[in-house]
This record gives C-alpha cells, structure tokens and sequence, in this order.
C-alpha cells in the first residue's frame, strides 16, 4: 500500500490493515506476558519497552490515522509532543540515575 | 437526509461559495468539510498532548522509584494477578478494533454494524472495568491498598529469606493505584462519550461526509488503549521470571 493512498477511504478497504494490526497487537501482548517470564536479565525491561513501544506506533499510525495524515500542523503537534515527553523523561532521568555518583 | 434547504440558504446568505453548502452540518466560520474535520482532530491531538504529559509525570515518577526501590517493585508487582492484566491488554485491544470498524461503518453508511461495532466497544469498555474491580478487590482483601491497613510481607524475588521494604512497597502500590485509577477514571469518561455517539448514531446523525465525533472519539479511545500498553509491563511485569 503506497502513502498516498491511506488518506482516501473511498478507494481501498482499510479492512485488512485494520485486522492485521489487531492480529499484531494480540500477539505483541502474548509476546510481553512470555517474553517476561523468561530470565533475559537487564534486557527484561529493554524488550517489554520495545514491545509496548511498536504497539502504541501501530495503533498510533494505523488506528488514529497517523499514517496518511497530510496536515503539517498536526506532525508539529505530534512531534513536539512526543519531544516534551522525551525531554521530561530523560532530563529526570539524567537527574535521579546520577545522584550516587558524586 | 437533513433540512438542506436551510444550509443553502444560510450558505447564500453568507455570500460565500461553500464547496459542500448542502451539508448541515458544516457550520459557517468554515470554508470546507476539509478544514472543519482538520481543526477538529487538531484540537483533539493538541488535548491529547496535555493528556501525555499529564500521564508523563505519573511515568517519570514511577521510573525514578522502580529505580531506587527495583526489589521492593518486583515483589509488589508479583503480588499483581498478571493474568487478569494480560487479558485486560487484550480486551482493549479488542475495544481498539471495534472503534475504527465503527468509523469504516459509518464511512459506508452501514447504520447497523455502526450500531453494533459502538456496543460492542462498550461492551469490551465495561468487561476491561469489570476485571479491574477484580484485581482490585483482590488487592484490598490482601490489605495492598496503602493507607493504614496496609500490610506486606512477601520475599524479594531471586533473593529468598530477603522480606521487601513494606514503606517502599506501599510506594509501588501507590502508583498502581493511582495510575490504573486514573486510567479506569479516562475509561468511565470514554465510555460516557461512546454512549453519547451512540445515541447519536442511533439518531442517523452519521453519515460518510459527517462523522467527525466518531473520529474525535475514537481517537482519545485508542490514547486510552495506549496508556495501558505502557501500565501493563510496567506495573504487573517487573521481575517476573524469577
């Protein structure tokens, strides 16, 4: 499916994407549940993560239409967004996970 | 069909060439059906945006305790039945589905599924509360629920005779509450909306030009449904396999 085509419904059924990435969501949360109960050591947390993080694009891109949206105004909302969430995150982060080291 | 002799007049009366004048439901400060539906899925993003910082600060608080007190979290976070938290992950995602399948119906003008797909939404919105309260009941009988009952004594996992921190504890337990709290209170909220779509589209007041709350619903639906994808390996997963 090319890029532009997402935006017009009226064109091709969106069905299959639809059910597709509900097939995907289904297993990436067996995925988690298993994954978890496996001994991967520090890299527990890291696959959870990355896990979570694919599902929320996938509903974020196929679900709320993401992909496909065309409007520059709204990529400045989405992005600056995820920007303020990564520097609140990160900044706090770099804070509490350095304190010890003095 | 709705009063479209009215929208033409009001249209004329305005003096502007609207693309779309036979529509009711585009009111007049827009020039198209385009640009209302735009505005109005920016507004609900720019919401949205506040709704992740809101939920943020709730993460960043719980990373930078899960870092200090990681025994005490484990432990706390096995007491949780992940099962039932798995099978919640599972229902939204369910809830998830019927949402867009509602939009592709009213997209293709097909009153009845539309009808069906918001019910079953609700359906799935009250099953996901429903298993809540049973995770929650449990958590109250085993006396996990901060306050002045609490209680906790349970073995940090992979370090037997080592009994977790019940202060530290009651943190995780605090956090679990008031995230998955705050989650169901956005679930209750949505389910109230979908309610009101509902009778909407029960109205026939959907159509494939005019759907635009459906969408707008939807889309702070599926933010719920993204928020949990976060909660459930962060607060029923910690140090599972040992």
């Amino acid at each position: 499916m090319s890029d532009h085509s997402t935006s017009d419904h009226s064109k091709s059924s969106p069905l299959p994407t639809y059910f597709g990435v509900w097939i995907a969501l289904l297993v990436g949360t067996f995925l988690t549940y298993e994954i978890a109960k496996i001994d991967l050591g520090v890299f527990n947390a890291a696959v959870a993560l990355i896990i979570a993080t694919t599902k929320a694009l996938l509903v974020a891109l196929f679900f709320m239409h993401l992909k496909g949206a065309h409007e520059k105004l709204l990529k400045l909302v989405v992005i600056s967004t995820v920007f303020f969430l990564f520097l609140l995150l990160v900044l706090s982060m770099a804070d509490y996970g350095t304190r010890l080291w003095s | 069909m709705h009063d479209s002799s009215t929208a033409a007049v009001q249209s004329n009366a305005s003096g502007e060439a609207h693309a779309a004048a036979d529509n009711p439901a585009l009111l007049h400060h827009f020039a198209t059906e385009e640009q209302q539906r735009d505005s109005a899925s920016l507004g609900m993003w720019i919401f949205l945006a506040t709704e992740v910082m809101f939920f943020g600060g709730l993460f960043c608080a719980y990373l930078i305790y899960r870092g200090w007190y990681f025994g005490d979290f484990a432990a706390a976070s096995t007491s949780i039945n992940a099962a039932l938290g798995g099978a919640n992950t599972a229902v939204l995602i369910c809830s998830s589905l019927t949402v867009v399948l509602a939009i592709w119906a009213a997209q293709t003008s097909q009153r009845g599924l539309l009808l069906a797909m918001l019910a079953l939404t609700m359906l799935f919105g009250c099953a996901f509360l429903g298993i809540k309260g049973i995770e929650y009941k449990d958590k109250f009988d085993e006396h996990h629920v901060p306050g002045v009952s609490f209680s906790f004594h349970e073995e940090i996992p992979g370090h037997p005779g080592q009994y977790a921190n019940p202060q530290h504890a009651q943190i995780f337990f605090a956090l679990y509450f008031i995230m998955t709290g705050l989650h169901a209170l956005h679930m209750i909220i949505g389910l109230g909306i979908f309610a009101w779509l509902f009778w909407m589209a029960w109205k026939g007041r959907f159509t494939p030009e005019y759907h635009t709350p459906l969408e707008i619903g939807g889309l702070y639906w599926h933010f719920v449904d993204i928020v949990w994808i976060y909660l459930f390996p962060l607060l029923y997963l910690i140090d599972r396999h040992r």
